[in-house]
This record gives structure tokens, sequence and C-alpha cells, in this order.
């Protein structure tokens, strides 16, 4: 089961253009809000909405200069989302792992029987 | 379309149907799932599952014996699950003659909606390998990024 916070960052990341937002204010930098509107296919307004579901999961952090605001990536929630699903990753080698050994387990024993009877 | 979050799988050296009973039969289930398996393998069936002291309903999608079982997981309490609010486990079993089947397994999460086809499918093609590969890419762009 997840966590909230997990929850958070992953409906952040649900999104595919978040994704978009996301993948730009990694390759770009700090940039601001109309800049990133001029590189996406949908409005400044959805560009503030989508900065503000990633700010609330902790991806995407702003400061000011000047008169401008600018977005940036936080690294270490971004390192951290990672980790959590390569946790996720490993946690269903481990299941198919232990269903591998089951099952084959199940079949030696079928056929050791099939031996018996046959 | 769904969006994959994450795609696994594993050469089994067993017979396709051992290995559906294996993660279809809840006694069997509690051994490489939760710790308490409550679980009727019906589509449309709820059930619970207990990990440790933590569990949670699951609702069954699929069941197409003994190729593919899929369920519904971790959608907030008192609500049915349903596309946008929870996450698809799906398990698809593919025979490689008598004695060995290829089981993969993905958990995937909301559906790509309001998003012109086109940039669907791209999307789809750039995210395959799951939001792991997805988070990968970006935190190790990023690194260098700030190293450089």
């Amino acid at each position: 089961m997840t966590t909230q916070a997990d929850d958070e960052l992953w409906s952040a990341i649900a999104d595919p253009s978040r994704r978009r937002v996301l993948d730009l204010l990694v390759s770009n930098g700090d940039v601001s809000a109309s800049w990133l509107a001029g590189h996406v296919p949908f409005s400044r307004q959805a560009v503030s909405k989508h900065l503000a579901v990633l700010e609330q999961a902790g991806l995407v952090s702003r400061r000011k200069q000047g008169r401008e605001v600018l977005y940036q990536v936080e690294a270490d929630r971004l390192d951290q989302a990672t980790r959590a699903m390569a946790d996720l990753a490993a946690q269903w080698d481990r299941r198919l792992g232990t269903i591998k050994r089951l099952a084959e387990a199940a079949h030696a024993e079928n056929k050791k029987r099939n031996r018996h009877e046959g | 379309m769904a969006d994959l979050v994450i795609e696994r799988e594993v050469l089994v050296e067993a017979p396709v149907e051992v290995v559906w009973r294996t993660i279809t039969e809840p006694d069997q289930m509690s051994q490489w799932f939760a710790d308490r398996v409550e679980l009727v393998v019906e589509p449309g069936a709820h059930g619970f599952m207990q990990f440790g002291d933590q569990g949670g309903p699951v609702v069954v999608e699929t069941v197409d014996p003994p190729t593919r079982f899929s369920f519904r997981w971790n959608h907030p309490r008192e609500e049915e699950p349903v596309t946008g609010n929870s996450m698809l486990v799906e398990f698809t079993l593919t025979p490689e003659g008598n004695e060995r089947t290829r089981l993969r397994v993905s958990e995937s999460g909301h559906e790509l909606l309001a998003w012109p086809d086109a940039e669907k499918e791209r999307y789809a093609g750039e995210h395959r390998g799951g939001w792991a590969e997805y988070l990968d890419r970006l935190a190790t762009l990023l690194a260098k990024r700030q190293s450089g």
C-alpha cells in the first residue's frame, strides 16, 4: 500500500501534461510560467495549474527574481521519487520470484505424483 | 489507454495452468502477495488484502483462464475502484511450449484523458518503460545539467 505522500507524487506525475512541464524544467532549469506556456500545446492557465500540483507534490519549487517568478525541479524529491519507483519494481520482482518458485515446486510435485500413478 | 507505472516479467518452468493456479488461488496468493487474502476470483468480485497491520480492498476486473487476470487496488475507501482513482494490476501468462510460461505483470495508473490521440501515442511510446524509467531518466538529466 502506498502512503499519502506517494499518492500525491504519483498523481502529480500521472498526468502527461505535467510530465511535459517537468521535462521542460529538467532540461531548461529556472524558467517562468510564461516561458513554459510558450513551449507546450496548452494554455498559460493550464501551466499554472500543473505547476501548483507539482509544487504541492514537492517536485517543483519557485523563487522570485526581480519581477519574475522562476520555477525549478527539486532534485532531492526527484531522487526520492526515483527510489520509490525502483522499490516498487523490486517488490514486483520479489513477488514474481516467489510465484516462480511456488509454481515450479507444484509442477515438480505433480510430475512426481503422475509417475507414481503411471 | 492506461498510463503504465511498471512492468516486470519472469520465465517460469511450469505449464501455464500451474502458474495460473499459483497467481489466482487465495491460499497461494497469501504466499506471494498479501499476508491475508479474501478474494473470489470472479470479475467484479470485491475482496480484501491484508499486509502486516495495513490492508485494503481489491476488486477483480478480468478473469480469463489461463492467460489473463487483473484487479484494481489502492483506491480510496468507500469508493468504487474505477479508472482514475485506483491502480490496475494485470497478469498476462503466455505459454512457451508445454512446460514453460512467460509471466508478465504490469501496474498502471490513471488513464490519459482529455489529451489528443497523437499526443497519447507519443507519450505512451516515450514512457513504455513505465514511470520508473521515466523518473530515472529525469534524475539523470537533472544531475547532468547541475554538474555541467
